[in-house]
């Protein structure tokens, strides 16, 4: 098949964007400081200055309807790339093309205020995201009617649940309407059946001709949704096609790697993490992830934990601190270890990874896919599995059985 | 699992083999990595099309030297503009216990201050009208000037998850405070009558250029703040900077004293502030007073262009880099 111009909704040619690292420390310099170093060094760009290329020559063509995931590990370029597209930030070279007009929505709610009422955040998040006052005020109903928040409409949104929030946010972004929408990561939210219920939006969008990028984490919802994954690699193409050979191929990029710790951001720090027992784990025996790490501020709903992927790079669980323990939600700021233990007999033989996952519930991860722990989980000496490693199933969970004899003897 | 390399090189020449769709987008794409390579392809891939290349809705290039202000952009976004601007408004009075009453209060309470100290005290002349009507008129100007500045240099690092975020043309967020400014203004502005009531003064005609003289004030304040709101993004000193500033002005400007009493030798001095101009053509707009110095309001409205202008240029120009350093 023949791919015509006219069909074109992207075309992205030699895309790069490089950023200067160790000159800003978390965006915010001392105009002393640097004024000192101009003075004392006229001719130096700035002290420790090093280019980054975040993308590195991404070239790129998406068609009309297409539904495209981006796909990567963190750090690998993607959010550099959508950013980019959506126009928050100027490439430093190469070209692209966008046919048609373009919504992006690169986190959940950005632009909500929580001490304005449901309504006033429709308009507030609609006009924000590119919509006049008349499209949203045609939209309005079927934006509440997808929310699902009706009762609420005149209450802030500081008092919604995270799903509400999620849900009025989403809703306000899925009827942007645009030619192109560009979505980072929003899926990981929500409960889901409203999962679920974006996904149709998203697929009906696309088979209205329109074009959706998605940059996502989750292997299962790119090979859902996607006719043609893209895997990025340090800033390059590592891989485009076939989704299928897109998530094997990111799953070998997402082997282990060592990270430098600490990582995290203003809210949260991560300063180590571990699997106990390390490396070769008898299935009989439970597994201690443990990880210790900074609380810097406040936060609703700060949610810590890990999620074991398997060899083939689904995920097996996901686990967070205050699953079964609410009290442990909006952790004071502080230091502290946080444990998890898998329980013994669930995990099969295999090789598997936990990966730490950190986020803000409904409003942005902090770290994900980020720092992987491999770990093998072997069968145990004793107590050995009648048919062990070939039994189907995703778990091998010990399951308790017990047989009573009917038979009067 | 197979050995890195060997399974890289199968995994991009397989797809052609395997999902013919993506054969024909994907192949020139992925050969189009390296520089060279791209041209020739391309070649083929333009002479392809049926009918003239579509034009593209946008295409985003890296931008150098000076940039367009791109107004048409801000009139499409003049929406946002509006709600935005209503948000701080909203947002102002949302969760205090007085509301609308505070911004009555603060004027009246400042001018009640200088009064007892200028008027009283020092005993400050004030073009025969009573003092406290002569400094409340200075401080409405001042208040218009000191609040749109305050708004406008804070309201891009204020707004950061915005930024970081979402596109819309940054030049919204410092336009988008002078609302607050004239919501502020209308208030006092019938104090101001009332005031003038009571002490039975009839402005003259001069009440018709009162419009100018605001906008001028307030075009200053926008000039300043877009600069160093853009700036504020990689040096968040400005923060501490600005309110000492704006304090100074209060006192370099004559809102608490008249021109008429600055000592003839200082006077070039204050009148090198291009609000001095602004001020005395305001009181007189407003109070009757003597007739503002011509020249001086001439210095005034120029001084106020070049700094609008400069500052929207120095915005556009620092604005690529917000959402990377914000």
């Amino acid at each position: 098949m023949q791919m015509f111009m006219t069909d074109l909704a992207i075309s992205i040619r030699g895309l790069t964007k490089s950023y200067e690292i160790n000159c800003a420390v978390r965006g915010k310099r001392v105009f002393g400081e640097v004024l000192m170093n101009r003075l004392r060094n006229p001719l130096a760009r700035g002290e420790g200055t090093r280019e980054f290329l975040a993308l590195n020559d991404v070239s790129l063509d998406v068609k009309k309807g297409e539904v495209v995931g981006i796909i990567g590990r963190n750090g690998a370029g993607k959010s550099t790339l959508l950013k980019v597209l959506s126009r928050i930030t100027e490439p430093t070279a190469g070209k692209i093309k966008l046919y048609g007009r373009v919504g992006s929505l690169l986190e959940v709610g950005t632009g909500f205020h929580p001490e304005l009422t449901g309504r006033e955040n429709i308009f507030l998040n609609g006009a924000i995201l590119g919509m006049t006052r008349n499209e949203i005020r045609s939209r309005f109903d079927a934006i509440v009617d997808f929310s699902e928040v009706e009762n609420f409409l005149d209450t802030p949104v500081k008092r919604f649940s995270s799903g509400m929030y999620v849900r009025l946010a989403f809703a306000v972004a899925a009827h942007l309407e645009p030619e192109i929408l560009i979505v980072d990561e929003v899926l990981a939210v929500g409960d889901v059946a409203f999962q679920r219920k974006c996904l149709g939006k998203m697929d009906a969008v696309a088979k209205q001709g329109r074009t959706v990028l998605v940059v996502t984490h989750n292997m299962d919802l790119a090979r859902q949704l996607f006719q043609r994954a893209v895997v990025l690699d340090g800033g390059r193409i590592k891989f485009q096609g076939n989704v299928s050979q897109a998530v094997a191929e990111y799953s070998r990029s997402g082997a282990p790697e060592a990270h430098r710790l600490p990582i995290g951001d203003h809210r949260f720090r991560l300063l180590a993490v571990s699997v106990r027992p390390a490396d070769l784990v008898p299935s009989s025996q439970p597994i201690q992830v443990s990880m210790t790490c900074e609380i810097l501020e406040r936060c609703r709903s700060l949610r810590i934990g890990f999620d074991v992927i398997d060899a083939d790079g689904s995920v097996v669980f996901r686990s967070f601190h205050d699953d079964w323990k609410p009290e442990y939600d909006s952790l004071a700021p502080g230091s502290f270890t946080l444990r998890g233990t898998i329980p013994a007999d669930l995990l099969r033989p295999g090789q598997y990874s936990v990966s730490v996952e950190v986020g803000v519930h409904s409003v942005a991860w902090i770290v994900t896919r980020t720092l992987f722990v491999p770990f093998t989980v072997v069968l145990g000496d004793g107590e050995e599995h009648r048919h062990g490693a070939h039994r189907i199933g995703a778990v091998l969970p010990k399951i308790d059985w017990t047989v009573k004899s009917l038979n009067n003897a | 699992m197979l050995p890195d390399a060997p399974a890289r090189v199968a995994d991009v020449f397989a797809p052609p083999a395997i999902e013919p769709v993506a054969c024909a987008g994907d192949g020139p794409v992925l050969s189009g990595v390296d520089g060279p390579v791209l041209s020739k392809v391309e070649g083929p891939v333009l002479s392809g099309v049926e009918g003239p290349e579509p034009v593209p809705f946008l295409e985003i290039e890296p931008r150098s030297g000076l940039a367009a202000l791109n107004l048409m952009e801000v009139w499409r976004y003049r929406d946002l503009l509006l709600v935005l601007a209503s948000r701080d408004v909203k947002l102002r009075y949302k969760q205090t216990a007085l509301g609308v009453v505070w911004v009555i209060l603060q004027p009246l309470m400042a001018a009640g201050i200088f009064s007892f100290v200028f008027g009283k005290v020092l005993k400050a002349p004030s073009d025969g009208v009573p003092y406290f009507v002569f400094s409340f008129a200075g401080l409405l100007a001042y208040n218009a000037f000191s609040g749109t500045l305050t708004r406008a240099s804070a309201c891009i690092v204020g707004n950061a998850p915005l930024v970081s975020k979402i596109f819309f043309p940054r030049l919204i967020l410092p336009l988008s405070t002078v609302l607050a400014t004239l919501i502020d203004f209308a208030v006092g502005m019938g104090l101001m009558i009332v005031l003038l009531c009571m002490s039975r003064i009839v402005p003259g005609w001069g009440i018709l250029l009162l419009p100018v003289w605001l906008s001028l004030i307030i075009a200053l304040a926008v000039g300043i703040g877009l600069y160093t709101s853009a700036l504020m993004v990689q040096y968040r000193d400005l923060q501490y900077v600005i309110p000492v500033l704006i304090n100074l002005v209060l006192y370099a400007t004559p809102i608490m004293y008249s021109v008429s009493a600055i000592p003839p030798k200082l006077k070039i001095w204050v009148q090198l502030n291009p609000l001095t101009g602004l001020l005395e053509a305001f009181r007189w707009s407003l109070l009757g007073t003597k007739m503002p110095d011509w020249p001086a309001v001439a210095y005034s409205a120029i001084f106020v262009t070049v700094a609008l202008v400069y500052g929207a240029f120095a915005f556009k120009k620092m604005e690529r880099h917000f959402a990377d350093v914000i």
